[in-house]
């Protein structure tokens, strides 16, 4: 009988020890006031795919979380994209037209009391560079005097051979004068340098994030209109008012709370029901016929943005090193039709390679390349020796690609008469690599959203032979010196002017076939009075304002 | 039996062991640089990708990663996610969450499913054992991803008597009901299973001879018959609450609950082995346990079963 009793105690004392930590938690509380750190407005988020520094980042969530809790020297306008001096009092370009004065704004304070001076821009410029701190940002510096010195490049690229050690720990071309100026010399003169410098990466970095990285990351400190307050990973992060921010674009909610939802469907009906506040996506299923925009009237958010989606053509392929077969692709999709009928008109097919509302673009540098034209796609096909096998267009499974490169591929497939088909690539992670590694086998759509407010973010990465982004394999010297002489030219506008002529250069090579943007999409409570999203859909979080109450 | 639990636990090892060293090599294995995608579409420098290789020792054999990786384990360390967040935070976070829905799941289920099949099985044929039979049909037709939607969007969005979503930390009354439809696919199994195994039950000998002793009704069902009826009840629930531990990726995806099977799946999307291996190791020892359990209950419930 011993035996026998002492199961029932074993099987209770197991159970009990499962159950424990089911008990405990209390129910969520409904409060009256808004905007608080008690009850703070939210807004819509992901986990970030890196670490909270912002030179090592590289993902919108990532973006969501600096755009509000740093300013650089100079901030983007979340409606137009035009720059204006933030931090920066003035920069100042000297003759050589390579050297730059920074004057800062005094007596701006980071979130811990120090105060921003040239050193934390200098300092934190030089760690993101330096190879060995292996950030993801370190080729943005790429322009600056010394660069190579701190991040030699890599002989083969990703392959074997390792990159010869730096030879310095600092970039020569970063000087301080005094507290609130410093030189920035740069290796070649590069005109849009300025315009370059609101992107997160050219961040003041406190002195606390020297002494201690790892807990800086948990617990990051800005600069900018608000500040971090707590963070539960893969949850939410809290945000709350900087008081003492010196800006002009300094807030008006206490406490913006980002959320992490796993399905926009979710989040959609959080919004709709006041439970959620912002959301910077629309789900699928919401977009059919425009439903989305009956649904939340007023409340609905759309805007221009600045990015583009492109049919990339690898041109390591021979199959695709006819520029009159990448012409004759192009001419062969019906952009206005896919963005009339898979986007409802939530898009705008594009005229060419960079993003409809860019400033300082040249319109319609694609032309005829991008006019649907069945008669000429078949004439250039013919052209180039028609096509063998079937062309495949591949996309990552990942994003809500699907419905679009299917539609791409079946206008291609009916006006050339080839066989075309689609080739869903699990993820985007599987998706770059292929990309990294050349290993596409047929056209493959491409996004690109712009980094600063000037044709050259589209243009220089992801078409000069040495882009940081140049996936195609595409090389053509005459593109590469335009490039190189609208980034020396006199002013903006002539440089502006100059990328736009380059751009037509890509319209007698096709590279890529440009193909629409879409457009940002998203909404706000009806607790919200004001709230809009920027161009790059990350919900401008300085733009939120509290309704008043109505009684 | 003390000596029966210990060579199971023993036994727990070499599972242990295993499991992790597979799920370990498998999610390296996933082909591709899994800090490719990092970076977004303009790549990678190679320092960085050289760095992220180091910290995470893939430039090693993969024995020699396993070995690390299982070292690092033994001291309490569950090692770090690509963005720098420590996995055992993570896990902290995400289990009480998880623990809290299955509970609810499991006990809706249980209570539910229990007494509606006692109630089919003493009543016989009938409407209401045609009502039961017709709901859990229809309970085990209808996807969970359906079921959670419609009951979002009509009792959260339209009658509002509920919010849509749960987000972080939620407490016992907002899991409610992500609870039961995450527990109504298995009510209905439980249903039809007690049903069943009552209806058996009802004409074994010993049953007529309870009844013939003068046993009262209720003796005889509570005691006898659902005693014995409960036997493969209980095997469904406890594979089912490990099944439950593992998370509900779709009810956590529908109801925005931060739990373990979101957890795992964006992991295993990410690539992110050191948390894969993290989670599904805790999930394993947790269905082991659960194992344990049910067979102990075996015992408990059916005096023939004897461990030694």
């Amino acid at each position: 009988m011993r035996k026998r009793r002492m199961v029932a105690p074993v099987a209770a004392s197991l159970s009990a020890a499962l159950l424990a930590a089911g008990c405990g938690g209390g129910g969520g509380g409904v409060t009256e006031a808004t905007g608080t750190l008690e009850d703070p407005i939210t807004v819509q988020w992901g986990e970030p795919q890196s670490e909270l520094v912002p030179t090592n980042s590289n993902d919108t969530f990532g973006s969501q979380v600096f755009n509000p809790m740093f300013t650089g020297l100079v901030e983007y306008d979340p409606n137009t994209f035009e720059a204006r001096n933030a931090m920066a009092e003035s920069i100042e370009r000297a003759d050589d037209k390579k050297t730059y004065t920074v004057e800062l704004k005094e007596g701006w304070k980071f979130h811990d009391g120090e105060e921003v001076t040239s050193d934390n821009f200098v300092r934190a410029w030089n760690y993101a560079a330096y190879a060995p701190n292996g950030q993801q940002q370190a080729n943005m510096f790429k322009r600056i005097q010394g660069y190579d010195e701190v991040h030699p490049a890599d002989p083969d690229g990703d392959g074997p051979k390792k990159p010869p050690e730096p030879s310095a720990e600092k970039m020569s071309g970063l000087k301080v004068v005094d507290d609130h100026t410093f030189e920035i010399t740069l290796k070649q003169p590069f005109t849009v340098f300025p315009e370059k410098l609101g992107y997160q990466t050219f961040v003041p970095l406190p002195e606390s994030f020297f002494e201690d990285k790892e807990g800086f990351a948990e617990n990051p400190i800005g600069n900018g209109p608000y500040e971090f307050e707590s963070r539960s990973p893969s949850q939410s992060l809290t945000l709350t008012r900087y008081e003492d921010y010196k800006g002009a674009d300094a807030g008006n909610a206490d406490a913006v709370k980002l959320v992490v939802y796993e399905k926009a469907q979710t989040a959609y009906q959080d919004l709709k029901s006041d439970n959620l506040d912002v959301i910077n996506t629309i789900p699928t299923s919401a977009q059919a016929d425009g439903r989305w925009k009956e649904e939340l009237g007023d409340r609905a958010i759309s805007k221009d943005r600045m990015g583009l989606t492109t049919l990339s053509l690898p041109l390591y392929e021979e199959k695709f090193q006819n520029p009159d077969l990448r012409k004759a692709i192009s001419l062969a999709i019906d952009r206005q039709q896919i963005v009339e009928t898979v986007f409802n008109g939530s898009a705008t097919a594009a005229d060419g390679w960079t993003a409809p509302s860019m400033p300082g673009r040249t319109d319609g540098t694609c032309g005829q390349w991008c006019e649907y034209d069945p008669a000429k796609a078949k004439e250039y096909l013919e052209k180039a020796g028609g096509f063998d096998g079937q062309m495949t267009l591949s996309y990552n499974a990942d994003g809500a690609h699907k419905q679009w490169m299917t539609a791409v591929a079946g206008s291609i497939r009916d006006t050339l008469g080839i066989d075309v088909g689609t080739n869903g690539v699990p993820t985007f992670s599987t998706f770059q690599d292929k990309m990294d590694n050349q290993e596409m086998s047929g056209p493959y759509r491409y996004g690109w959203v712009a980094d600063y407010p000037t044709p050259r973010t589209f243009l220089n990465p992801l078409y000069t032979t040495s882009g940081s982004a140049n996936y195609t394999g595409y090389s053509n010297e005459e593109f590469d010196n335009m490039i190189g002489r609208a980034d020396r030219a006199a002013t903006v506008d002539e440089a502006n002017e100059l990328y736009g002529k380059a751009e037509k250069q890509l319209a007698e090579d096709m590279p890529s076939a440009p193909l629409f943007t879409q457009t940002v999409k998203g909404a706000r409570s009806d607790r919200l009075a004001e709230g809009t999203l920027n161009t790059r859909t990350n919900v401008a979080i300085t733009s939120l304002k509290v309704a008043e109450p109505t009684q | 039996m003390g000596r029966y639990i210990l060579r199971r636990l023993l036994q727990l090892i070499p599972v242990f062991i295993g499991t992790t060293f597979i799920i370990y090599s498998l999610v390296w294995a996933i082909p591709g640089n899994p800090f490719a995608g990092l970076c977004g579409p303009r790549g990678c420098p190679p320092a960085f990708i050289d760095q992220m290789t180091e910290q995470y020792n893939l430039d090693q054999p993969l024995p020699v990663q396993y070995v690390l990786y299982l070292g690092q384990l033994f001291q309490g360390n569950f090692g770090e996610t690509f963005n720098g967040i420590e996995v055992g935070t993570l896990i902290q976070q995400a289990y009480p969450v998880t623990l809290k829905l299955a509970t609810i799941a499991l006990i809706f289920e249980a209570i539910i499913g229990i007494a509606a099949g006692i109630l089919t099985a003493l009543r016989g044929k009938g409407f209401v054992d045609n009502l039961v039979l017709a709901a859990t049909l229809f309970l085990i037709a209808v996807p969970v991803f359906v079921s959670g939607f419609v009951i979002q969007v009509v009792f959260g969005v339209q009658l509002e008597w509920m919010e849509p979503s749960v987000g972080a930390d939620p407490g016992i009354g907002q899991l409610i009901v992500p609870g039961l439809v995450l527990g109504s696919l298995s009510m209905a199994y439980i249903a039809r299973l007690t049903r069943t195994a009552m209806f058996e039950n009802k004409r074994a000998d010993y049953i007529r001879t309870a009844t013939a002793k003068g046993l009262t009704p209720r003796r005889v069902v509570s005691v006898h018959m659902l005693r014995n009826s409960l036997i493969p009840v209980i095997t469904f629930i406890g594979t089912d609450f490990g099944a439950l531990m593992g998370g509900a990726i779709v009810t956590e995806g529908v109801f925005n609950i931060h739990g373990i099977g979101g957890l795992v799946f964006s992991a295993i999307q990410g690539q992110e082995g050191i948390t894969v291996t993290g989670v599904v190791t805790l999930l394993v020892l947790v269905y082991l346990l659960m194992n344990l359990l049910v067979d102990i209950l075996y015992a408990a419930l059916d005096p023939r079963i004897r461990y030694d």
